[in-house]
Parts: structure tokens; sequence; C-alpha cells
């Protein structure tokens, strides 16, 4: 018998994110996501292709209006993002350490740097496009100038191992500058995400501008990968160099822009600004000047 | 011939008398003509300005060009003695080459206009008068016309009067309209002998390529029979690009109406080189049918001189000399 | 009211006299040699096989010289070159020293543009007056510009320390030959990287000029190397193990091939590819202005140009007038000898191009759109496709969505703004665009809308080194030109 002192719990069958809902897998497919030491932490739901579809059509319907936004809107949300993750900060730094198997401070020192790396992206909103854009001195009666422009839908395979810091590190350059996004999680370590998933569904940040899809990238990242409808394929977490290329090959056929794995990256070093000009287009405006 | 017109107008020459009952209606109808892109504008000109004209096409020109010369003298200083060689020279450009065509007119101030018309006679080279006080048109309005039928009396075939442009610049289209209708009227003659009415915009005074091309309409629905740039005496005088605006305007007028309407540039046409750029914006932009001293002329005084050299050239294979031809 | 017109029998004499007479450009100043071998380490070397192709002239089908046909071997040779050039003297090259190389191969240009403009015209077929007043302008002026970015990386906002890649390897298209070899070579060079470009197989020859002006300009061996050859010769070059940089212009076919050829590698790769623009024009445009620009939009250069306004979205409440201005306005194109100076409209490229164009012109009028040109006498000899619009398209006919490549222009309509921009994105390509209206706010949020990498408005088809171009979604990625220009080939 169970002792009457001691409390069952209650164990977690956790959803996917997509488009500010939380649905099952259309599969109906769950797996056990277990801590470093292969304890049993909860069901996750392993998306299926059919997900993967559904998140990019979700993506696509949120992308004209969250790149419409002020980018001081924008910014406003990622720091509102920042505030919540911050206010959950001991449920991450749990989350992380036992997927992790981090120390408490090393976990929690991936936690405040995923909350300072939402911080510092929120800042950008409203500088980037005078950063990369500007006026051009064309030689002739014209003004001229670029400007950069979202790319569109993101799909991101985040890394594997940095399940917050990694993440957020992916997410937060791709949607700071008007993208959505369709994520595909750490396959072992999906609970920050799912966590995160919850922290965005509060944040202001609209539906489907983030969705997350926790399972294996090499069932579901193919399927992104050929989607005509995505822009651009980060491949951040792709730790097998034939799936990489394999997805880079299968994202030509509508030459989507590819970030190539970044499998050796420290999360925790300062980024530059390359990964939000990654998925940045530039638009040149020409008009002549005359009266 | 098309009924389609030019944007803006959206009809032909019924709505036309409609635009000119009221100032405001007129201000709508010449703001609701399609505007003018001046880097745009200035491109096409260019553009036409390197075509390479050799040869044939050349000696056509030049003498095209000769015989759409309006040769001018409008200084303080004129006399009936210059008058007169002027004119001899108008019908005898080369008296070394009977086969030089004649200029178009004689272009003088109305006092002038008798003197002309005595030694022209019945060359067939025209008189062609400044008047309604030339060139401010800063006088009353019976001023105006008083100068124009002197000039109608004295025997002037064309008359070259100058808009209001005070009233222009500040909204009053009706007043320039009516003014050009009134002149039109003083053009008249008994026996039905008209003056052909040009009417002169000072294109360097209106600024905009907008103003140009309202100003075109304006005078054409006013009854204009030419459209001029300029009078010579304000900078800048007669450009390709504004030219280019007129001819397109005219173009559009004979779409929208049926009705053929001549354009002068004047002033600062010098070279042979000059001239010819102008010819093939003629042929390009209004159509060969302007290529014609009935529909077009260039006003000068200086440029028929380097004409000449150029023919001469052209005949002897040699380059020519001042010193060949007359400074009248 | 004005007189009416009763000149008709001057107007007539007049048309029949001014037939402009015809006014060729000397092409005395080029000296074709009859063959071509491969410029490897500063020399021109023969092939390795032995095989070679001719170079024709679209406009006569003369041939004008034999070309060398590059192997993987003599790629690998031009490859190794280039990685010696680069690891012996360019990387390690002060900046201010590659600068000077690069003014000095501009003022050569300048110098030699007469040259350069002739024999672009004669091997492409592309108008004297286009070569004279456009492209060879824009080539000097594109080294100028790099050059004075050479010794200044630090502020370019590429990074703090900039890096050059490595070895480039480039390949061009034939539509701008030496425009686009400038468009490649003078960033590249630049940033310190060294390179091997494959010219297009049609359009060689000023490639192979530019390589005597490298010559003449001292650079150092191996600096530039150019394999001349068609697909095969490209393949090998984009495929080579030991270059760090791709960059392609050319179809989105090929392009797709490269991106995919590449997946894997730590190569880093830009492509311009093709496009499909609208050009879109309100009810309250300058309409000569707008009548101007379509026409550049689409028969500049025969319309082989990627971002040709293909594609006329005009409001419907003015479609009648603005076709009208337009087809009188085609009437007066010119459509000949390249050589002429008078010449609007040269020759088609290849035969080959020539086939597409009629191809896809013949699905147009099978699908139902209406086809004009106006009356123009093609030469006998060469490849000619007179200037063309269709009328009465929708987004449904393939002439609305495939890329033509030639002077064929598909004519939709639109009703409200909403409506042109979606039309307007309505396409997989995403290069360019053009909006006429004489209303400010309306051409910004046009352009805002616009998924497009150039926006034009109330102009098109302009180009300048300071200006950064490429395109979204299938028409490529990266951007040539301007500060950005300089991203594709540093770390």
């Amino acid at each position: 018998m169970t002792p009457a002192s001691t409390r069952l719990d209650v164990r977690k069958t956790y959803k996917l994110y997509v488009g500010g809902a939380f649905p099952r897998s259309e599969s109906g497919r769950t797996y056990e996501v277990t801590d470093h030491k292969g304890r049993f932490l909860a069901n996750a739901s392993k998306a299926s292709r059919k997900d993967a579809r559904d998140a990019v059509t979700a993506a696509r319907k949120a992308f004209g209006g969250w790149s419409t936004r002020t980018p001081y809107n924008r910014g406003q949300i990622l720091y509102r993002i920042a505030e919540v993750l911050e206010g959950r900060r001991g449920q991450f730094v749990e989350e992380v350490g036992l997927g992790e198997g981090l120390t408490a401070s090393k976990a929690e020192a991936a936690v405040d740097t995923a909350v300072d790396r939402l911080v510092w992206y929120a800042g950008w909103a409203d500088k980037i496009a005078q950063v990369v854009g500007g006026a051009n001195p064309v030689s002739g009666p014209y003004f001229n100038f670029s400007m950069p422009d979202p790319t569109g839908v993101v799909a991101v395979v985040a890394p594997q191992d940095s399940s917050l810091l990694g993440l957020v590190s992916v997410v937060a350059p791709a949607i700071v500058t008007g993208n959505t996004t369709v994520v595909v999680t750490s396959y072992e370590r999906p609970l920050p995400a799912i966590t995160f998933s919850e922290v965005l569904a509060t944040s202001d940040v609209p539906g489907g501008v983030v969705n997350v899809l926790t399972g294996d990238a090499a069932e579901v990242a193919p399927w992104l990968a050929s989607h005509m409808d995505v822009n651009a394929i980060d491949l951040a977490g792709v730790e097998d160099a034939a799936l990489a290329k394999d997805l880079e090959e299968t994202a030509a056929e509508n030459l989507k822009r590819v970030l190539r794995p970044a499998t050796a990256t420290d999360w925790a070093m300062q980024p530059g600004i390359e990964r939000m000009t990654a998925f940045l287009e530039t638009k040149t405006v020409w008009h002549p000047i005359g009266i | 011939m098309t009924t389609v017109v030019s944007p803006g107008s959206g009809a032909g020459s019924g709505d036309l008398a409609e635009a000119t009952s009221s100032n405001a209606s007129l201000r709508r109808f010449l703001h609701g003509l399609p505007g003018v892109d001046q880097v745009g504008a200035e491109a096409r000109a260019a553009m036409l300005g390197t075509r390479s004209i050799k040869t044939t096409a050349k000696d056509f020109a030049i003498d095209l060009a000769i015989r759409m010369v309006d040769l001018t003298t409008l200084e303080g200083q004129d006399t009936p003695g210059k008058v007169r060689a002027l004119s001899t020279k108008a019908m005898r450009p080369d008296p070394a080459d009977p086969s030089c065509p004649q200029v178009a007119a004689v272009c003088v101030y109305p006092d002038m206009v008798p003197v002309a018309k005595e030694t022209l006679g019945a060359s067939g080279v025209h008189v062609a008068s400044v008047a309604t006080a030339f060139p401010s048109g800063r006088a009353a309005l019976d001023i105006k016309l008083a100068d124009t039928r002197d000039a109608v009396e004295a025997g002037a075939d064309e008359i070259d009067m100058v808009i209001d442009r005070g009233a222009f610049l500040s909204g009053r289209y009706l007043e320039v309209y009516d003014e050009i209708v009134a002149t039109k009227e003083a053009c008249k003659r008994p026996d039905g002998a008209d003056a052909h009415l040009k009417v002169i915009f000072e294109t360097g005074e209106l600024q905009t390529y907008d103003n140009v091309r309202r100003a075109s309409w304006l005078a054409m629905m006013a009854g204009a029979d030419f459209i001029k740039t300029s009078t010579g005496k304000v900078q800048p005088a007669a450009t390709p690009p504004v030219t280019m605006i007129m001819l397109e305007a005219v173009r559009d007028f004979r779409d929208a109406t049926g009705q053929m309407v001549g354009v002068k540039p004047a002033g600062g046409i010098r070279t042979s080189k000059d001239a010819i750029k102008y010819l093939v914006m003629v042929n390009e932009v209004a159509g060969p049918d302007w290529l014609d001293p009935d529909w077009f002329r260039f006003g000068a005084s200086t440029l028929l001189n380097d004409l000449l050299m150029q023919r001469t050239k052209m005949k002897t294979g040699r380059y020519s000399g001042p010193d060949y031809f007359t400074l009248d | 009211m004005a007189s009416e017109n009763t000149s008709g029998t001057h107007a007539a004499d007049a048309r029949a006299a001014f037939e402009y007479a015809p006014a060729p450009e000397s092409r005395a100043i080029v000296d074709i040699k009859s063959s071509y071998g491969l410029f490897v380490n500063g020399e021109f070397t023969a092939p390795s096989e032995g095989r070679s192709f001719k170079t024709v002239s679209p406009s006569s089908e003369e041939v004008l010289a034999e070309v060398a046909d590059a192997s993987a071997e003599d790629v690998d040779l031009a490859v190794k070159a280039a990685r010696r050039a680069y690891d012996k003297t360019w990387s390690k090259m002060p900046g201010r020293e590659r600068a000077k190389y690069l003014f000095r191969i501009a003022r050569i240009i300048q110098e030699r543009s007469r040259e350069l403009a002739v024999l672009e015209s004669l091997d492409n077929g592309k108008p004297i007056r286009e070569s004279r007043d456009v492209d060879v302008p824009l080539v000097a002026s594109w080294f100028f510009y790099y050059a004075g970015w050479a010794d200044k990386l630090e502020y370019a906002g590429v990074g703090p320390n900039p890096q050059p890649l490595g070895v480039a390897a480039q390949v061009i298209p034939w539509n701008f030959p030496l425009m686009m070899l400038a468009w490649k070579i003078a960033p590249a060079l630049a940033t310190g990287n060294t390179v091997v470009l494959k010219p297009a197989e049609t359009t060689p020859l000023t490639a192979l000029l530019f390589a005597e002006i490298c010559q003449q300009a001292d650079l150092p061996p191996g600096v530039v190397n150019i394999v001349t050859g068609a697909g095969e010769t490209g393949r090998a070059l984009v495929a080579h193990p030991d270059v760090d940089k791709v960059a392609f212009t050319g179809s989105t076919e090929v392009g797709r091939l490269i991106a995919k050829s590449v997946a894997g590698t730590d190569k880093r790769v830009t492509l311009e590819l093709g496009g499909k623009a609208a050009n879109i024009v309100f009810d309250d445009a300058p309409v000569d202005q707008a009548v101007e620009g379509i026409v550049n939009g689409i028969f500049f250069n025969q319309g082989h140009v990627c971002c040709a306004g293909s594609r006329l979205l005009v409001q419907e409440s003015v479609a009648d007038e603005v076709l009208h201005s337009l087809k009188r306005r085609m009437s007066t194109l010119r459509v000949g000898d390249p050589l002429d100076k008078n010449t609007d409209i040269g020759a088609i490229n290849s035969r080959e191009q020539l086939e597409k164009i009629r191809e896809l012109s013949d699905i147009g009028d099978a699908e139902g759109a209406e086809r004009w040109s106006p009356a123009c006498d093609l030469p006998a000899n060469g490849y000619w496709f007179p200037p063309t619009v269709f009328t009465g398209v929708s987004q449904a006919h393939r002439i609305a969505r495939e890329e033509i490549f030639g002077p064929v222009l598909s004519v939709l309509t639109f009703r409200t703004p909403t409506e042109a921009v979606e039309k307007a994105n309505n396409t997989p390509f995403g290069l360019s665009a053009g909006v006429w209206t004489d209303k400010g706010s309306r051409i910004l949020w046009m352009a805002d809308k616009l998924r497009a990498g150039v926006v034009w408005a109330n102009t098109f088809n302009r180009f300048d080194p300071a200006s950064p171009f490429g395109g979204y979604k299938e028409s490529g990625y990266g951007r040539e030109g301007g500060r950005h220009g300089l991203e594709a080939y540093v770390r």
C-alpha cells in the first residue's frame, strides 16, 4: 500500500503549440521524455508531417500582421516574453537542469542568459533597419534607399543540447524582424520549449508567430524543407551531416534561405547580427528627384 | 482618328468647352491632366538627342530646319535698315546657292511690320509680329489688344502673343484663357485672312513641366494656332524637354479634338545639331505630320547661319567659315 | 479653334523623307582574334582537350571567333592558379594596393570603352546605344566603386574584421556579359578574394577582352581567371572542392541545381535568378513617363533582363489610354542592326532563346491572349523577334507566370491598390517591381507591400554600383551592389 503521506504526482502529457492553440498531434502519437539519467519526466506529442503542414499554414497566416506591426511594438512584445520567462525562472531552471544534466548554478546561468538574450534582441527591433539599411548615393537624380524586410516563414530546427538558451537564440532573431516561425524542438529535451510555448501564449505574441513542434527533426524537418510556402530554414540543431545535406538540397527546390547547422556553437556567447540578417531581405527603392 | 485622349481629360471637344465655363472648372481640368515626371521626361528627351542623323537624312533635316526658321530680331536698337536686311536674308538665306530654301517668317516688333511686309512682298515669307506688351505682358488688356490690332492692320501674318504669367501662376486660369480668346479675336481681318496666333508661355518663368503642360492645353483650348516656349528674353528659353512636353500636348490635343496645333521653340537654339535634335523629337513624339513649317518653327536669329554652314559642308564636303555667310 | 490639318501632302512628303539613314558604329576599333584560349594564371592557354566552340554574332549569324572549351581539368588548373594567387599575393596585399589595381582596371575600361561596347554589341546583339550608354559606363563605375571599398572594409558594417573567403567561382549569363562580370569580379577582388569566372557560352568575347585588360593593368597572375565553356564547364567550376564561394547569375532552374550541388559543403553562395516583375500603372500616373518606363522595362536589352517589367498591371480606368499610348510609342521603336546608333532593339541572343520566346508567345496565342506588334521589317539573317504586347492576359496565363526573357509584354488590369499588390506578389519570383503614381503616400505603401528586392517608383531598370540588387523568393539570394554587395565575399 502507498503510504497516506505521499502524494502521487500528476503525470503530464504535453501538446504542440500551433497558431496560438495547443493541439495534440494529428497523428495522436506521443513519446516519453526523460531526464538526463533516463527517468521519466513527461509525455510529449510527437509531431507529424500534417502538424508541420498546419504549423506552416498558421505561420503564413500570422506573417502579414506580425511583419507589419511597428518595430517598437515587436520590441515590446519580445521584452514581454523576457518578463514572463523571468517570472517562471524556477520552472525553467528545473527543466533545463533535469534535461541537460546541469548543476543548479549552470542551469540558472542558462536561463538568465536566455532572458538577457530576449532583452537584447527586443532592443534590436527598432534599430536593425538603420544598421543594415540606409540611403544609397546613386549617381543620378534619384532618391534611393534600402531597407530590410523579413523573409517570411522560417522553419527552425532548434539546438538539441541547449534546450532553452539555444532555442531562444534561434527563435528571437527570426521573429524580432517580423518573420514567423515553425520550430522543431530538441527531441530529447523538449520541456523548456513546451514551457516556452506557454510563455509565448501569455506574452502578447500573436498566435502563429512561433509554432512549436515537439518531435523528431529527422521526421518533420524534411517536410518543412520541401514545403513550398516556407521561405527559409535554419538547420541549427541538425546534428547528422547527411540529414543536413539532404535538407539543404530539398530546400533548394524553392530557393529557401538556408542557415547551416550550428552544432558547435556556444550559445552562451554574445551573438552578432547574423542570425537576424540571415532572414532579412534587402529591399531597395528608387524614386526620381524632380519638381 | 482615335477618340482616345489624354488621361484626366477623358473626353472630346464638348467637354473641353465645359471645362472653360468657370475658373474652378478650368482649374479642375488643367490639374486633372496627367503629371510630368521631370527626371523621366528629361531622360527621354536626352535619349532622343542621341539619335545619329547622317547623310541623306541630314540633308533633309537641314533644309527642313531652314524652312522652319522664324528669323527674329527683337531689339530696342532695331531700325528699318536692320529689318530690311533681315527680310532680304529671309528670302535668300544663301545668296551663293539659289537652291537654298527660304525661311518661314521674319519676326519683329509691331512697329517694324510695315517695313518687313514691304521688303518681303509676295515672297511667301511670312511676317510675324510679337504683341500684347511683349515680352513681359504687363499691360492692361485694352493696350495689349490695341498692340495686336496695330500689328494685324500693318499686315502681320502671324501674331506672337505672351500670356499673363502672373495670372497663370496665381491660378487665374480663366483670365489667361479669356485674354487669349480676345487676342485671337483681335487677329481677325474683315476679309477672313486672319493672322495666325502663336501663344508664348515663357516656360522659364513657369518652372515646372506640369505648368507647361497645363499652359499648353489652356492655350489650345483658347484657340492658339501655335504654342511657343519663350520670348528669348528670359533664361532658360527653349529646351528639348520643354519642347517635348508641348509636342506631347499637341499630339494629345489632336487625339482629343482632331485639331492640329503647331509648336515653336524659341531662344537658345543656335546650332544645326540642336535643330536636328528638335526635328528628331518632332518626328518621334508628335509624329511626322508636324514635320512641316506649318506645324513647327524655330524662333532664332543665329541658328540660320549655322544651318547654312552645315548645308554647304554637306554639298561641298568642306567645312565652311562664318565669313562666307551674311551677318544680317 | 486651331486650323484643321490641311497639310497632309506635306506631311506625307516629310514622312517619306525623314528616314534616318544608317549610322553604323565602326567595328574597325575591335580586333577580334580568330581563336581564343583560356585565361589562366595571367596567360592565355590552350584547353587541355583541345576542344573549342564558335561564338556567332546573333544579328548576322557570322562566326566571330573560336573559343576554347574548358574541361574539368582546365577548371582545376584555373582554381589552382586562383588558390596560389590568393595564398601568395592577393590575400596578403594591403587593401590600398588592391584598390589601386581596381582603379587601374576601371580607368582602362573607360579608355577602351568604345571597343568594349562594339564587341559587346557584336557578340550579344544588343544595340550599341545601350552597350555604349548603359553597360560599359556601369562596368567602369562598378570597378571604381568597389576599388574604393578595398581599404575601408572595416567600416562597411560587415563585421569588425572582415576577411576574404578565398577562391570565388563565378558563373554569369549572356544578357549583360561584361556588366555581370563587373558585378562579380569587382566586389570579389576588392575584398581580397581571387576568382575563376565562366562567361556564358554565347557571349565570351568581352570577358576575354577583360582578361587582356587584366594583363594591361599588370594584375598579378591568377587573381582573375576566365574559363570559357558551356554548362559542363560551369558545373565543374561550381562543384570544384577547392572553391570557397559560388556566385551565379542566370536562370532559376540552374540556380536550383547550384544550390543543391553546394549542399553539405562550406561554400558560400549567392544567386541572382529569374523574375516576372509587375510594372504597376495607376490612374494618376505621369502617363508619358509611365509609357517610357513600360517600354524601357520590357524592351531594354530585347527583354533579356531578369528584372524586366514583363507584366504590365494597369488600372482598369486608364487601361485603354495607356495601351493606346504604349502602342503608339512601340511603333517608333527601331529594330535592327545592333551597331546602328539609332537602333532601339537589337537581336535575340541565340537561336535557342528565340525559339523559347516563340514557343511561349505561341502559347499566349493558344491561351486566347491577343498579340500585337508594330509593323517592323526584321532582317533576313540573325535572330529577331518584334516588340510584342499581349492584352487580355490573366494571372492564369502561362505568359503571365513564366519568364519569357524576350521583348514580350503581358498586360493585366487591376481595380484597387490592394488588388495590384496581390497580383504583383502572386508569383514565385520576387526580383523587382515598378510603381507609377503621382501620390507619394501610395508609392511608399506599395513599396512597403511589394515582395521584391528592387522597387522602381516612377522609373524602371535603373542600376548603380551603390544600389543593392537582388531578389526575394525564387529570384535568388544575396545582394550585388553597394555596401551590401560586400557581404557575399567576406566572413
